[in-house]
């Protein structure tokens, strides 16, 4: 296990370094046949986002110099990148890889996006050759690390924006936003932001209303919707399911009496207030009538400060999942370093079992196809109990820190060459019947 | 033999028993699918049961435990083509405790008590029964969603960020299923008096509108009316629509409970 990784994220480092040494789209295959051309590197693989850039690679002693490679491709001095770089090497590094996939190291932590970045940036790499083996077998382990996170955990479940409770929100109240209309009171722009949550769910059309009209016509065009004149506003409310509202009035323009209007005219379907403006444009008594739901900033705020410390909760759990994961990718990363000799001591056997019977098959004449299978039977079952015990010793090595030395007892012991490329999958390896 | 079956599906029944307790706690998937197959099992026992009732060709149909038991069959039909539609098990705490209650009631005794009256007309005492108690079921299913929508409607308004019944489906998605029972069950109560009127004066030639039973049948069927009328006229949901929706209930249980006293619609052992 040789990998070595090196970059910078969110945490390391400020914007303005990150922006310099992010990667565009159409220059990432390139880079990663040079990274791949590095001297000292296998394999290697870049990961380039607004929050991280990150090199990945599969070394061939260990030691690579990435921090060479970033001052040589970005053209950047030691002392204007370093201070912000994190490295991590081997099973810190696998870790690592594990964690970003899983999206624990994200800002937002459990954001779906980094997976499918990260999903990307591997396709690319392997597009050109720069992620085969090592890199190859690292990644398909930490997407599956990453599914499991997601399906064990609620790590990426709940909603950590403010636009994004209020769609929740919304859909705790009506099931589907489908169909729903939505009034949007005062042009501001989070009003904007939450109405743009709202009909990317799904919903029909979107009001405007303002004090300055002209401002009105200007939203409602953005989003296709119908702006209104503010006088009209009581008279038309009602048709809106949802209504964000954010004006800077110095009272409360949604009071008792204009809830039992609209809930009068609408036969009492329920209303969702969604009130962002401070102070609060929907008075506390229009808020306790039965079908009125208003939610306040504070509100708000609340829900998504729980849901973020519901995520913390979470993914102390998926740690936990990404730690033995870790392991068992080691565990399994070590098996595979001794296949190469097990399948040379099943080659080595069988050659010596194949000549042995040519040599006396002359000496035992004619044999039936009963006889044939016999001898068959018999050399096999002996070749068997022979490795037996070398191939269990080199797997329970394989997990211990031992297995180079036991591996080259067994070679000497045998005298065998590994071939190139004699790395079968998992399952074949094994007696042979 | 019927009985029998009717035991095994008691059994599945206790599982949705206790889930309908542990689902007003806390949410689980899991349990909500082992409640889900329990209660689809039991209900094959039911059937089973309800079926060799019916093949055995007595007129246990008018008895109160077997009545009953149809009665928990119903429900449980209903809840399922609930959760055909709409996915969500949620309306199980309420049936799945009353479907309990009534197998259990129907499931303890062997000697089932016997409509005392001898009824010429079978085909529309069977009528009756099945629409009475269709319409019955319907009911059992709007008052647990105006309860599961009050629930859901407190939890809105507390605006507390808990997962506690987070079971529950959306508010509108809830209204939706009381008002749809509401409506599939109504025509079915009011055949079901109809067909009862049909048996009532075929049987004593009259029908006697001060008997226990005759008042208080009507009185729900009053309040379901009205139940449907406020809410096609205006719409009424929440604490308004759980206030009749309890009272309709209320008056189902009485117009049950006047079986034991009244003189025309009689049971005894």
């Amino acid at each position: 296990m040789r990998f070595q990784l090196i970059g910078l994220n969110h945490k390391s480092a400020p914007l303005e370094v990150r922006e310099r040494l992010a990667i565009p789209e159409s220059r990432l295959p390139d880079t990663c046949r040079e990274l791949a051309a590095y001297p000292g590197i296998e394999e290697g693989m870049v990961i380039s986002t607004c929050n991280r850039v990150e090199v990945v690679t599969h070394t061939v002693n260990g030691s690579a110099d990435l921090r060479g490679f970033l001052h040589d491709h970005f053209h950047l001095k030691a002392e204007e990148l370093d201070a912000h770089l994190y490295e991590f090497r081997e099973k810190d590094a696998v870790r690592h890889i594990f964690r970003v996939a899983a999206s624990l190291d994200s800002m937002v932590v459990g954001e779906a996006q980094i997976l499918g970045q990260v999903k990307e940036a591997y396709a690319t790499a392997r597009a050109v050759g720069a992620c085969r083996g090592q890199l190859d077998q690292l990644f398909s382990r930490a997407f599956a690390v990453a599914k499991r996170v997601r399906t064990e955990t609620a790590v990426g479940s709940s909603s950590v924006s403010i636009a994004s409770v209020a769609v929740e929100l919304a859909k705790k109240i009506f099931g589907t936003l489908q169909g729903k209309n939505v009034f949007i009171v005062g042009a501001g722009k989070m009003s904007e932001l939450a109405a743009r949550h709202l009909m990317a769910h799904g919903c029909a059309s979107i009001f405007v209303a303002n004090r300055t009209y002209d401002r009105a016509i200007g939203l409602a065009q953005k989003f296709n919707g119908q702006a209104i004149k503010f006088e009209d506003l009581y008279n038309t409310c009602d048709k809106a399911d949802i209504v964000i509202t954010s004006t800077g009035a110095p009272h409360a323009i949604f009071r008792k009496e204009h809830g039992e209007q609209f809930l009068s005219r609408r036969k009492n379907k329920p209303m969702f207030f969604i009130d962002i403006a401070v102070p609060r444009d929907v008075s506390p008594e229009m808020a306790k009538l039965d079908g009125i739901f208003a939610y306040d900033i504070d509100d708000l705020q609340q829900a998504v400060s729980s849901h973020v410390a519901d995520r913390r909760k979470e993914a102390e759990r998926a740690e936990a999942i990404i730690a033995s994961e870790v392991e068992r990718f080691e565990a399994r990363l070590h098996t595979l370093d001794v296949v190469p000799t097990i399948v040379s001591l099943q080659d080595h056997l069988e050659t010596i079992r194949q000549a042995e019977i040519d040599r006396v098959r002359g000496r035992m004449g004619q044999l039936t196809p009963e006889q044939e299978m016999a001898v068959e039977a018999l050399t096999r079952g002996i070749i068997n109990k022979v490795m037996h015990t070398p191939i269990t010793t080199l797997k329970t090595a394989a997990r211990e820190s031992e297995a180079t030395t036991v591996v080259d007892v067994v070679r000497r012991l045998f005298n065998l060459q590994v071939k190139e490329g004699s790395v079968p999958k998992k399952d074949e390896v094994g007696i042979r019947h | 033999m019927s009985l029998l079956w009717l035991r095994f599906a008691l059994g599945c029944y206790f599982i949705g028993l206790i889930y309908a307790f542990v689902a007003l706690t806390r949410t689980s998937d899991l349990f909500s699918r082992i409640a889900l197959h329990a209660a689809s099992l039991g209900m094959v026992f039911h059937f089973v049961s309800l079926t060799e009732l019916f093949l055995s060709g007595q007129v246990v149909w008018a008895s109160v435990h077997n009545g009953e038991s149809l009665l928990a069959f119903l429900s449980m039909s209903f809840f399922m083509i609930i959760y055909a539609i709409y996915h969500t098990t949620s309306p199980g705490v309420v049936v799945f405790p009353v479907v309990f209650f009534l197998t259990f009631v129907g499931a303890v005794d062997e000697q089932p008590v016997l409509l005392t009256q001898f009824v010429s007309h079978k085909g529309w005492l069977i009528a009756h029964i099945i629409l009475i108690f269709t319409g019955y079921a319907a009911l059992v299913l709007s008052f647990g969603a105006s309860l599961l929508y009050l629930i859901q409607e407190r939890r809105l308004k507390s605006k507390k960020p808990t997962s506690l019944i987070s079971f529950l489906p959306a508010l509108e998605v809830i209204d939706q299923i009381g008002y749809r029972s509401l409506l599939l069950g109504f025509p079915f109560m009011t055949l079901g008096l109809l067909t009862g009127s049909v048996v009532a004066l075929t049987t004593y030639g009259h029908v006697d509108f001060l008997d226990p039973k005759i008042l208080l049948s009507l009185l729900m069927w009053a309040v379901y009316m009205i139940m449907v009328f406020t809410r096609w006229n205006s719409g009424w949901r929440g604490r308004r629509a759980a206030f009749l929706a309890t009272f309709a209930f209320v008056a189902a249980l009485a117009a049950w409970a006047a079986n034991y006293f009244s003189t025309i619609h009689r049971f005894a052992s």
